[in-house]
């Protein structure tokens, strides 16, 4: 069901918010075993929840979200219910305040249902970093998500909850609901209050939902969105009406693509991008070539920055104050085995990479010099949004791998963020848009398996100007219209 | 100066010397693993030290605008039992967090 469905139904009287929540409770029950998607589900708040909200259905008719099932991802702080940024470190943590954007949700009438898996402190492509294991792709079983946001993309593809919150650092959001063939929005930095998001790259780092559709991410924007006392970050701007920039209506508006950009991009996700591209002209859009010379250092520069910024952020997990504590004889010795133990090997590396880019005699070569090209890059997207009001490019150069298959080489899984770091270093707004599925690559020689899997997602990223996500939702919406890649569903066994 | 023409492989110590930074205690098969790793990864930034920065000033933070400022005013917190809930070894009566010694 979409948001509208359920708010009219149980407005009408013909379902109650606590059927709707037992509904969503069952499917997560039937199907969470196979993929893994929650950390944690909270049935018996979520229905207490949802029977308030039906014995005050008055007072809350109006509410945008009212028994709106949602999933939160884990590492997004809610009073009373653990939460865990998949680590071992917070694995008993149960914070004793809510993020900003649950407290909203809560206030808009919104039923979360649980805490979803997510590589371990938002570390990760792959969902494969979480220390509670990997989520499933619903698409295909023995497939990755895509990560961070992994078990909320799993969770909202598979129909376990209508919509989701997500996190996204460097592609969090948008790349698993790629993989996972559902709609994702980055907004603006600063458009989304950080409070009570459990940082990664404080600089980079904003929450964002996860729908089925264009509309229903709007909304959900539309109750986080605005300024926060709690956040100095967050931005004073006025929060549009989001839903009601879904017009249908693209003519004159320009896309730009940067064909320079796209080399190494897999033939069946190029295919797929350059067809619903077609479908935005044939709406009225116009598509311009644009030149990001300084993109292709994006991800090198994300790293370098993204991971100062983690070391620093990760410094608090000392076990003095929460979270797991080593047992040692001396002060020293805790810190050092408590974080030794505590973390998992990504999240290790991240540290190291950050501590060594931020150590003296190397901040001015790697650090600093990673920022003068953040500045760079900065100036790309500047340009180009002189001409075009979007950028169009895949979310993921590559379909849904296979969980175990680039794991090993830290490397060849950064290489999967190339397309998305990119509007985290700006700070620029990014949705991901079902734009198809994989027929699969023809197999090299009669008999041999295909090279690529048949009915793997594949997605379409717009980027926009600071603060404008009306234009990626109303294109994102207007695509929408025309095709039906975002409301399929996966067939999963349910053993 | 630092305008390196071949990123510096990393030798065990260096990883150690990393660790002892961020208060990581390794094992020697981490140290080595890590040493390799952040070899090739910063081999792969090294295409970075390429481009031409002179003049442009680096980025921190893309926030155009700051919210407003506000009175500096007294506001409620989080109390003192709540803080020490989630604590490995709590003095709840003193209201302190417990650590192990800490002077020999």
């Amino acid at each position: 069901m979409t948001i509208r469905e359920i708010r009219d139904a149980i407005r009408s009287g013909r379902q109650s918010a606590a059927a709707i929540c037992r509904d969503a409770l069952a499917r997560i029950d039937a199907l969470n075993p196979r993929l893994n998607a929650f950390n944690t589900v909270a049935g018996d708040r979520a229905l207490a929840r949802a029977e308030a909200i039906d014995r005050g259905r008055d007072r809350w008719r109006d509410a945008p979200l009212a028994g709106v099932p949602i999933a939160i991802k884990d590492n997004i702080c809610t009073r009373g219910l653990r939460t865990t940024a998949s680590s071992r470190m917070l694995e008993h943590f149960v914070p004793p305040f809510d993020a900003t954007v649950v407290a909203r949700l809560e206030a808009a009438g919104a039923v979360i249902v649980g805490k979803t898996n997510c590589d371990e402190f938002a570390m990760g492509s792959s969902n494969e970093t979480s220390a509670f294991g990997p989520v499933r792709n619903p698409w295909a079983l023995d497939r990755s998500p895509g990560g961070t946001s992994g078990g909320s993309a799993a969770a909202v593809a598979a129909g376990l909850a209508p919509v989701a919150l997500g996190s996204d650092t460097g592609g969090s959001v948008r790349q698993p609901s790629s993989l996972c063939g559902v709609v994702g929005l980055k907004p603006t930095y600063g458009r989304v209050s950080r409070y009570g998001l459990i940082a990664h790259g404080s600089s980079l780092d904003q929450i964002g939902p996860i729908a089925r559709s264009a509309q229903d991410a709007a909304i959900v924007l539309g109750v986080v969105a605005g300024a926060d006392a709690a956040d100095s970050t967050s931005a004073p701007e006025p929060i549009p009406d989001y839903a009601a920039a879904l017009t249908g209506d693209i003519r004159g508006a320009r896309i730009g693509v940067p064909r320079a950009l796209l080399e190494g991009v897999d033939a069946e996700v190029a295919q797929a991008n350059a067809a619903a591209l077609e479908v935005l002209q044939a709406r009225g859009a116009a598509l311009v070539d644009v030149d990001l010379p300084h993109a292709r250092y994006a991800t090198p520069v994300y790293y370098l920055v993204s991971t100062a910024e983690a070391s620093s952020n990760l410094a608090r997990y000392d076990g003095v104050r929460y979270g797991f504590r080593a047992n040692a004889t001396d002060l020293r010795a805790m810190y050092g085995q408590t974080r030794g133990l505590g973390f998992g090997a990504e999240v290790k590396r991240r540290i190291m990479l950050g501590t060594y880019v931020l150590s003296a005699g190397y901040y001015d070569a790697y650090y600093l010099k990673a920022q003068q090209v953040r500045t760079l890059i900065l100036r790309d997207y500047d340009r180009a949004f002189e001409r075009v009001d979007v950028v169009a490019m895949p979310t993921s150069p590559v379909p849904a791998f296979r969980l175990g298959e680039r794991i090993a080489d830290p490397l060849q899984m950064y290489l999967v963020d190339v397309f998305t770091v990119s509007a985290n270093l700006t700070g620029l707004p990014a949705i991901n848009v079902p734009c198809g599925f994989t027929r699969g690559a023809a197999a090299p020689k009669p008999g041999e398996p295909a090279t690529t899997a048949a009915g793997l997602p594949i997605g379409l990223q717009l980027t926009g100007r600071r603060f404008d996500e009306p234009m990626l939702l109303r294109m994102a919406d207007a695509y929408e219209r025309d095709t039906e890649w975002s409301r399929q569903l996966p067939p999963i066994p349910s053993r | 100066m630092l305008a390196f023409d071949m990123p510096p492989a990393l030798t065990r110590d260096d990883a150690a010397r990393i660790a002892a930074l961020a208060q990581l205690e390794l094992t020697d098969e981490e140290l080595d693993l890590l040493a390799r790793q952040l070899g090739d990864i910063l081999a792969y930034a090294d295409q970075v030290q390429q481009i031409d920065t002179t003049g442009v000033a680096p980025t921190a933070s893309v926030v155009t605008r700051h919210a407003a400022d506000r009175p500096d005013e007294l506001q409620p917190c989080l109390d003192r039992d709540a803080a020490l809930a989630n604590a490995p070894d709590p003095a709840l009566d003193a209201g302190l967090f417990k650590v192990p010694r800490v002077i020999g």
